[in-house]
């Protein structure tokens, strides 16, 4: 039903995951679906496998969901998330090495494109790649 | 000797509530050197595997395994909960075809790689692995031995020392660069509490 690659923003804050989706929402438009989460489960600062999975599915696509993140616990916590998925959707999503706020910026443009869950990491990862 | 359901239960009751109990101290080690959160974290992964004890102890130890590395998966909400959670959950998948106390050293190995992998580190690196390491060796070179436990306990208490004078080079403490230095690792010391109950536990029993 959708032809785009879903984004979804994890912070160790909810004010920060929902500031960045809504950057993205601004600045790309609506087109691309952004989902996000933040906070551990007792709503501090931290993450939370079971909200990153709802956010996953929430920004489904066909074409994969890329997900950003910003320290270390929000990345190791994703991959755990991914791994929980169910083995064929797995390979469908990615957790990008780039900065949360132009990252998510940067791969939901190119995700608006059309573009593939590959090109979408690419484009987020070059901020790296620097 | 076989690992009996009412001994397998303790150990994790123990195990738990001496986490449970050390949060002020694990949080007071992660404010010096991580983000202050690693007392509440496993704290808070550790009371929802308490509240799931009857069902764990029920449970073939494999699949018993695999519910502690999954709670804590999902409720610790920092980056020991997927480290704990994978360490769990690889032993329980290597119990699938394994025995408790007979390979032990090839369970608590395949706990310790899958804490490798997903954490990308290896020992030295100012880590739970650098109690986790140790202990594997020992396991694996003492193995069979009277003072075994002793052996356990006290490898880990020594370990946990050594990680003060290590700069972290992976986790949170790594962005201090050298200002880790003279600290101990939270998770190696939470990983110490852990290890170090198993062992009161079952010296408790002998």
């Amino acid at each position: 039903m959708n032809d785009m690659v879903g984004i979804v923003i994890v912070s160790h804050s909810q004010d920060i995951a929902k500031g960045t989706a809504d950057m993205v929402r601004q600045m790309v438009g609506s087109e691309v679906t952004v989902a996000y989460c933040g906070g551990n489960p007792d709503g501090g600062l931290g993450t939370n496998v079971p909200l990153i999975i709802v956010a996953i599915n929430d920004a489904w696509s066909s074409k994969g969901v890329a997900v950003l993140v910003d320290l270390g616990g929000a990345e190791t916590n994703s991959e755990m998330a991914v791994e929980m998925l169910e083995p064929e959707r797995r390979k469908l999503v990615v957790v990008c090495n780039a900065p949360i706020v132009e990252g998510a910026v940067m791969a939901a443009t190119e995700a608006a494109g059309g573009s593939s869950l590959e090109q979408v990491r690419a484009v987020a990862e070059e901020l790296t790649a620097g | 000797m076989t690992l009996q359901p009412e001994t397998f239960k303790s150990l994790v009751r123990v195990a738990a509530e001496r986490v449970i109990a050390s949060a002020a101290e694990l949080t007071a080690l992660d404010q010096a050197i991580g983000d202050g959160d690693h007392g509440t974290n496993m704290k808070r992964g550790f009371e929802a595997v308490l509240t799931k004890l009857d069902t764990i102890a029920e449970q073939p130890l494999s699949d018993a395994f695999k519910t502690i590395g999954k709670t804590l998966v999902m409720t610790v909400g920092g980056a020991s909960g997927p480290l704990y959670g994978s360490f769990f959950l690889a032993a329980g998948d290597a119990l699938s075809h394994k025995s408790l106390p007979e390979d032990l050293a090839e369970v608590f190995g395949s706990g310790v790689n899958a804490v490798s992998a997903r954490g990308r580190s290896q020992a030295g690196e100012k880590t739970m692995l650098d109690v986790l390491v140790p202990v594997l060796e020992t396991l694996k070179a003492d193995a069979g031995r009277a003072d075994l436990i002793e052996r356990v306990r006290t490898t880990a208490s020594e370990a946990v020392a050594r990680t003060a004078p290590r700069q972290a080079t992976r986790g949170r403490a790594s962005f201090l660069g050298a200002r880790s230095v003279g600290h101990i690792d939270p998770g190696a010391r939470s990983s110490c509490l852990l290890l170090d109950a198993v062992c009161s536990t079952l010296e408790g029993r002998q």
